[in-house]
Formats: C-alpha cells, structure tokens, sequence
C-alpha cells in the first residue's frame, strides 16, 4: 500500500468515527428520554399520556419507515440550518442523528418494557416519585438491554455513514470519486455561489431538479446509488 | 308523647353506639369505610366490580389474614391500603389518615410507612441484597452513613447478614422473601402488607417466613396484613381474619370464632382444606342407607374448641356402654381451638345409633349420620 492511501484510509477512518460517534451520542441523548417516555406513557402508565404517546409513535414510526438516503436528501435544507453546510462529515451527523433517535428511541422502549411491571409497583408501594422509579429502577434493571440497543445503533450508524458517504458525507466508505448528484451538488453550489448571482443560481437549481434534457433528475441518481 | 320522645331520642344514640367507637377507635390500624372498587370496562372487556360494601377494622399491632379464592378482591384489597389503588367509593383510614384522600407527595410520604411484600419478591436484579435493601432508603432520602447502618441492621433482623453482597440471582426463594422483608421494613413503617409473600415458597420455607413475620409482629409491634388464598398460613400465623368471596366480606373475626363456627360455604370450604371433610375412600364405598346385621353405624362428630374431643370416645364408650370404634379422625389447631372431625363406628344398629345422637347433641356436639358399614 502507498503511504498516500494509507493516509487516506487513517484520515477517513477517523471521518467516520467521528460521524457515528457524535451521531450516537446525540441519538442517545435524544432517543433515551424518547424512548423511556414512550415506554412509560400509555394508558395508566407512570407517566400516562396517550394522546402524546400516539403523536409521538406516529413521529417515531414515519421517521424510522423513510429510507436513510431520502431522508439525508429531505433534510438538507434544515442540515444547512445546523451545521451551516450539507456537505462533509459534520453536515452527515445531522441526518445520521435524526435517523438514529427514532431507531434508539424505539429499542430503548423495548428495553424499558422488558422490565417486570412488578418492580414499578414495588417502588410506587415505598413512596418512589415516577422519576425517581425512571432513574432508581427502569434505567438500571433495563440496562442490560439498553447496552444492547446502543451496540445495535452504532452499527446501523456504521452503515448509514456509508450512506452519506455517497453524498459527501467523508469517512471511510467515501466514494473516490464521489457520485455527482445533481440536485444536491446544485444545491451546494447554488450556495457557494449565492453571493455572486442568487437569481442565476436559483435558475439553474429549478432547471436541475426538473431533469433538463441530458441531465439526470435527482430521483434517478438516488435510484443508482441504492 | 313519653314513648315518642324516647324512641325519637333512642334512634341517635344507636346511630351514634354504632358508629362512634370505630370513628374514634384509637386501636383500629386500618379502616375500611363503606369502599367499593369498580373497574371501568376498557377495550371490550366489561367492567369488573372487584369490592363492594367493605366495612372492617384491622386492629393496631394484630396479623390479619385476608383468606379468598383467586378473584375475590384480595389483591384490590391490599392495594387500597397502600394508595396503589383508589376506592370508587369509602374511604381507607390508615394509622387515623385517610390515604384515599391523598395523592402526589403526600401520599408517597404516607407509602413509607406501609411496607409491602410480593409473592415473586420483586428484587432489583442489579442491585446486591444490602443495595435492594437500601432502595427505599435513598427514595426516602436517608443519607450514606444511616443507610449503611440500617441495611446491616435489618439483614441481621431476618437473618442472611452474610448475604450482603449476593445478588438476587444468587439467592434461594426464602433468602430472598428475607430480603423482601427486610426491605419492607426499612422505613420502619407501622403496617406490613404481605401479598401472597408464601405461595411461591416450598412448605418448610414458607414456615421459616411465616415465624420471621410472627417475629417481627411481636418484636416491632408491626400490624401485619397477610393476603392469602391457602389456609395453612392462616392457620399458622393470624390471630384475626377476613373472608373475602366475589368482592365482598363474608366473614371477619377472631380464627378461632370464625373456624370453629364457619357459616358461610366459603369458609367451611376453607376450614375442608385442613380438617378434611370426606371420609377414607374403603370407608366411604361401602356405606348402605340401611342398618345391616352385625353392623356398624356411621356417624360423623364435629369437633370445635379447646379440648373439646379429647375424652369423647371414652366417655361415650362409658356412658352408654358401647364398643365404640374410630374409624377415621382428623383434628388440627386454629387459633389455639381444637377443629376437626371424628367418624365413629356404633355397634347395635340403628337403636344404638340414635341413642348415640341423642347424647352428642345433648353434650353439645354437632353430628350426624352417615350410614352403615358391615
């Protein structure tokens, strides 16, 4: 191996664990307290919500049912807003954070449910608050299961990342030659040159994404990739 | 006019005889007042009206058995006393506070001193004994240092001080009801609530338990509440019970009363559980209707109160001069009360039988004919 691809692949890999590492901390942070209140929310639950339990599932299931790399696409405009740019490592862990909380949430849900009921009862029966009973007794006894859940999600994150890699995301799986997704990189360029020609810019982006002849529309590069 | 006023002035001082010496009853630990407990039908399933028209007292310092089949409201029952539960209707009055009135922080305040333990333990899998022990502790607030000593404390109370460390995992069914009770009675509360504490124990353990709660009643003064269906740990350990049938109180009173004299099915079929009521089944097969020659009369004595079997063969063989044979007999102790049966073979056919009757019932003795037996 030449020192230049040796190079390459240190420098990606540390692109990637940089992306999944964020991207499942952030995923935990959020999907944690997502995933417990959904565990403990229902009818005549700890913290009985139904209504925001429903909405909140509903939220949960659409987010985790959208492909990954519709989603990275769909996301664009707010990944932007976040990290200032949709392109390059720290613009993927925007996506690759929003795809995971529902993933985390959903599998720390499953983990907190795991745990006897009768526990709960236990700890309400010696005066426990409700998040005192989360902290004291839900957390530990799921613990086990909630390990488990975060192995799980570092792996999907793991290839996810891959994902973004095809979009310019970095990281090991980066394509040396990136794909060129049109409506993106028109996208990305419309931004770079925003301050010379915003209306020539915008022109060119609804050309684009419209699929003008020879070009190919941003659905069927999406196609070829997957 | 004289009558009237007397009658009208008669009418409250009943009303109030009636009613006052539980209202103020500084002995009564806990006080069922006119609950009901209904539970809304939900997703297809109607409604289940699980208690009605509860009124008992459960006295300061005594164990109180709460004896019913599977559905009789047992478990509701409990479940009032602690706040788990909201009555439909009454009011729970426990230690002079009424926990159905209460709710949020007042309540769990009100938890720590009613202590609680489960038929499956319900230990912490990820935590030690001491640390299980230490939980209400640290949702109580206690500090490092007096938590430390109390856990050490109560593991020495219900003796595994040597299974500090262990997990529940580690642990055999009676260690860890032990640590179960113990943590119970770590806030030092002033009930214990025992839900079905033996029924996943084998007969030896269950006993240990049984005399660790007997222990602790006498030595902590700690009213212990016990929920069972199986009449052995009646049996063994309460002085007062109640009997629970299709969500109502049949009966409730002292064991010996109520099991020396059970008046409703329930109950008898309780008491059949220890005393037996059905004869050797060699013996039962060959009963006829009719005298037969040579024969012996069957006949069944009950047996209720202290002593109360003890000379009747003798007496019975002496008095009216009858060879008397046991065929079968079972007599057991509840609540210091002798309770059982005796079957006896009378020779002489059916004159001798009914001179038997005669003088059982005279002497007090409920009995009866069963048959004859060649």
């Amino acid at each position: 191996m030449s020192p230049e691809l040796i190079n390459l692949i240190i420098q990606a890999t540390g692109e990637s664990l940089f992306m999944v590492g964020v991207a499942a901390l952030l995923g935990t942070a959020f999907g944690l307290p997502i995933g417990v209140f959904l565990a403990t929310s229902r009818k005549g639950e700890l913290f009985a919500a139904p209504a925001v339990n429903g909405a909140l599932g509903i939220i949960v299931n659409a987010t985790r049912s959208t492909p990954f790399i519709i989603l990275v696409v769909a996301i664009i405009p707010f990944t932007r807003l976040v990290a200032g740019t949709s392109i390059g490592s720290t613009a993927a862990i925007v996506p690759l954070t929003i795809a995971s909380t529902p993933f985390i949430a959903r599998l720390v849900e499953a983990a907190i449910r795991e745990v006897d009921g009768g526990l709960i009862e236990t700890a309400s029966s010696f005066g426990a608050s409700p998040i005192q009973i989360v902290f004291k007794v839900l957390i530990p006894e799921a613990l086990p299961g909630l390990l488990l859940a975060l192995t799980l999600a570092v792996v999907s994150l793991l290839g996810y990342s891959a994902m973004v890699g095809a979009v310019g995301g970095g990281g090991s799986r980066r394509s040396r030659h990136p794909l060129r997704l049109p409506a993106l990189h028109a996208r990305h360029d419309a931004g770079r040159r925003r301050r010379a020609d915003r209306a020539g810019a915008a022109r060119s982006e609804r050309g684009r994404l419209s699929g003008a002849p020879g070009q190919p529309t941003a659905a069927q590069s999406l196609i070829h990739i997957c | 006019m004289n009558a009237h006023q007397s009658l009208a002035l008669r009418q409250p001082i009943e009303t109030l005889e009636a009613i006052s010496p539980a209202a103020t009853d500084a002995d009564a630990m806990v006080r069922f007042d006119g609950i009901s407990k209904t539970y809304p039908a939900y997703r297809g399933k109607p409604g289940v009206n699980a208690l009605q028209n509860i009124d008992f007292v459960i006295p300061r310092g005594s164990i109180t058995g709460v004896i019913g089949r599977s559905g009789a409201g047992k478990s509701s029952l409990v479940r009032l006393i602690n706040g788990l539960e909201k009555p439909t209707t009454g009011r729970v009055i426990v230690d002079n506070s009424d926990i159905s009135a209460l709710a949020g922080r007042e309540l769990r305040l009100a938890q720590r001193s009613i202590g609680m333990i489960f038929q499956h333990f319900n230990l912490l899998s990820s935590r030690t004994a001491a640390d299980n022990i230490a939980l209400p502790l640290e949702i109580a607030g206690w500090t490092k240092a007096e938590i430390k000593a109390r856990v050490t404390e109560l593991l020495a109370l219900v003796g595994i001080a040597d299974k500090h460390d262990r997990y529940p995992s580690e642990l055999s069914g009676g260690q860890k009801q032990r640590v179960g009770i113990a943590r119970a009675l770590a806030t030092r509360p002033s009930v214990l609530l025992s839900d079905e504490a033996t029924s996943a124990l084998d007969p030896q353990t269950t006993r240990a338990i049984l005399d660790l709660l007997a222990n602790i009643n006498r030595e902590l003064g700690v009213t212990i509440v016990l929920i069972t269906h199986e009449m052995s740990v009646v049996r063994q350990l309460a002085k007062e019970v109640v009997v629970l049938d299709a969500g109502h109180v049949v009966e409730s009173g002292h064991v010996a009363d109520i099991f020396t004299h059970p008046r409703h099915p329930i109950t008898q079929s309780f008491l059949a559980e220890v005393i037996g009521d059905s004869l050797p089944v060699s013996l039962a097969s060959r009963i006829v209707p009719e005298p037969v020659e040579g024969g012996l009369a069957v006949i069944r004595v009950q047996v209720r109160g202290a002593g109360a079997g003890d000379t009747l063969v003798a007496r019975l063989a002496r008095e009216l001069g009858l060879d008397v044979s046991l065929l079968s007999a079972r007599i057991d102790e509840i609540g210091g009360q002798h309770v059982g049966s005796l079957t006896l073979g009378i020779p002489g056919g059916g004159g001798a039988a009914t001179r038997t009757l005669a003088w059982l019932s005279q002497c007090q003795f409920s009995a009866e004919r069963l048959g004859y037996v060649a």
